[in-house]
């Protein structure tokens, strides 16, 4: 099968294409970011821009993974708008002109928001809620809804909506991965809300399986059970700092702690938590390394800085 | 504390899928469970008393919902009821009950609850339970319930019927239960609504004595037999409330029986 995969250079990405390269796919990468020495054909490339239309138009995929799509901890502001929702749109229109028959977003299980009254264990059909306290979420919000479109727009194209939890293992990518990285981590004093977090390679097994697939709708991705932030943060060798709240509002980004948009700490205070049984069912998905097994994962190739 | 070792032994026999960190799915944790457990226990055998009826009606396993009335300006009914299906059971079990939304916003209530398995009280969150086949613990007077002042603890308010719905859709036993001196313990002459409302809670219960503290009067927890209900849990509110009344006139005639055993007694002396 030919795969076009939008937002190739990440890290994450990467393994996805290099897996389905060696499933036998035809795997071709396009991201702004470059990717040297790519084992895979890589054009870098704009999704917005002319030249990726072209691939698309050459290649003729049959399946696209859309990974470019970007968080608000890596990217604020305007550009992340343009490329969470100007990409999405892009994706798709070009994945429909060329005849592609499968259509994949890769979005986040943060879409569900965290709240004091929010379930755990959110099933697909919950909207998003808290996007009010959390503004920043909204261009990711958006994107996954708009993608869902696709599914009744263009009802020739399979269109699989992803909702992967956090990632965390040897790659250090993710939220998670990143809010993990000092050496003191910063909790909301009298919170500890649960996680729920997947081995990188279990990500990229479960993208993997979703192209092979070809599961139509919107699909929560989760293996393992979560944990509370406590305990994730003291497996991973380093030491939780609990602050009272309104002293954790004044010191993030500081002191070597890591920097979070104000509403971002309704997600160190409330759980966000999915229940993935429909993508389970759909792809046979089945998790391999268990909540331990990611969180030392990520601590031998990231151990507590000095 | 003295109640340590035992109550170890009765958590780590919950059946309950506890990772290797001693944590369930749902977050609640067996170290948590303990400590919390042991606070709970030395108030029921030594401040509260309290005394457990009919607890062989709790099914030892599989789903079933403890519903019963509140007794007692704060939630020490349904720490009660906790205690007794952990201490009293020959096959101990976890009751969860359903708290108020407004206690996840507070610190430290937010972690505690969640940790010993008290979950935001949300519709999804009992059919989770219950189709896990849990046992779920539910006050259908809700915050009118505890609202109950010292005169009026012998009677109920009215019922919600989301929770015989819900069992009729999930094909789960209703476990009635009338708990009693709750009130006695924690007898509140009035309740601050506006005050409460500033602090961001339904309401600030006024007890006789000033402090908010409950005193040790005995407590006691009636479980009536099992009662099951056929059903889709879509039918007509007719049919519903019908099925919610027989779960009232239980839970109240077990609180008139009790009452009369217990009328003339000072709650204090009756030791």
């Amino acid at each position: 099968m030919r795969v076009l995969v939008p937002g190739a250079s990440g890290l994450i990405a990467r393994k996805v294409c290099l897996r389905l390269a060696s499933a036998g796919h035809e795997v071709v990468g396009i991201d702004r970011r470059p990717w040297h020495d790519a084992p895979v054909e890589f054009h870098d490339l704009d999704v917005r821009k002319r030249g990726a239309e072209e691939v698309f138009r050459r290649l003729r995929p049959q399946a696209v993974v859309n990974m470019a799509t970007v968080t608000s901890l890596v990217m604020p502001g305007e550009e992340r708008y343009q490329i969470n929702l100007g990409g999405t749109r892009a994706v798709f229109d070009y994945a429909r002109a060329y005849g592609a028959e499968h259509c994949i977003f890769v979005g986040r299980h943060t879409f569900y928001g965290a709240g004091p009254d929010s379930p755990l264990f959110h099933k697909e059909d919950e909207p998003p809620l808290a996007l009010n306290v959390f503004p920043e979420l909204a261009d990711l919000v958006a994107a996954d809804l708009y993608a869902a479109t696709a599914l009744w727009r263009f009802p020739e194209l399979a269109t699989s909506v992803l909702r992967l939890s956090y990632t965390l293992g040897p790659t250090g990518q993710g939220t998670l991965a990143s809010f993990l990285r000092g050496k003191r981590v910063p909790m909301v004093l009298g919170f500890d809300p649960l996680f729920q977090f997947l081995h990188d390679d279990d990500v990229v097994e479960a993208i993997a399986l979703a192209v092979e697939r070809r599961p139509r709708g919107v699909f929560n991705v989760a293996g393992p059970q979560p944990l509370p932030l406590s305990r994730v943060i003291a497996e991973a060798g380093r030491t939780p700092v609990p602050l009272p709240e309104a002293v954790m509002r004044s010191l993030i980004g500081r002191f070597g702690l890591p920097r979070l948009p104000p509403g971002a700490l309704s997600h160190i205070k409330y759980p966000v938590v999915v229940d993935a049984a429909a993508f389970r069912a759909a792809t046979a998905f089945a998790h391999r390394h268990d909540e331990l097994d990611a969180i030392h994962a990520f601590r031998a190739a990231f151990p507590r800085p000095r | 504390m003295r109640f340590d070792k035992e109550v170890r032994r009765l958590v780590d026999q919950l059946d309950l899928p506890f990772n290797a960190l001693g944590i369930d799915p749902y977050g609640i944790s067996k170290a948590h469970l303990v400590v919390a457990m042991t606070g709970l226990a030395a108030a029921y055998r030594h401040y509260f008393s309290v005394e457990a009826r009919g607890i062989e009606n709790v099914p030892p396993r599989g789903r079933a919902m403890l519903v019963g009335n509140h007794s007692g300006g704060i939630a020490i009914d349904g720490a009660m009821v906790i205690a007794s299906c952990l201490l009293e059971m020959k096959q101990p079990r976890l009751a969860q009950g359903m708290v108020e939304k407004f206690l996840s916003r507070f610190p430290f209530a937010s972690l505690w609850l969640s940790r010993t398995g008290q979950l935001t009280g949300l519709p999804e969150h009992a059919e989770r339970l219950l189709e896990e086949d849990r046992l779920l613990m539910v006050f259908p007077e809700g915050a009118r319930g505890t609202a109950k002042l010292f005169r009026e603890r012998y009677s109920l308010v009215d019922f919600g019927s989301g929770f015989v719905r819900l069992a009729l859709k999930t094909r789960t036993p209703i476990v009635p239960f009338a708990v009693l001196g709750g009130s006695e313990a924690f007898p509140t002459i009035a309740n601050a609504y506006k005050l409460g409302r500033m602090i961001g809670v339904p309401y600030v219960p006024i007890v006789a004595y000033g402090l908010p503290i409950p005193i040790p009067a005995k407590m006691e927890i009636q479980y009536g037999e099992p009662m099951l209900f056929s059903g889709t849990g879509n039918e007509d509110d007719e049919i519903v409330f019908g099925y919610v009344d027989k779960v009232k006139e239980t839970i109240a005639s077990m609180l008139a029986a009790a009452e009369r055993r217990r009328r003339g007694e000072s709650p204090l002396l009756r030791r």
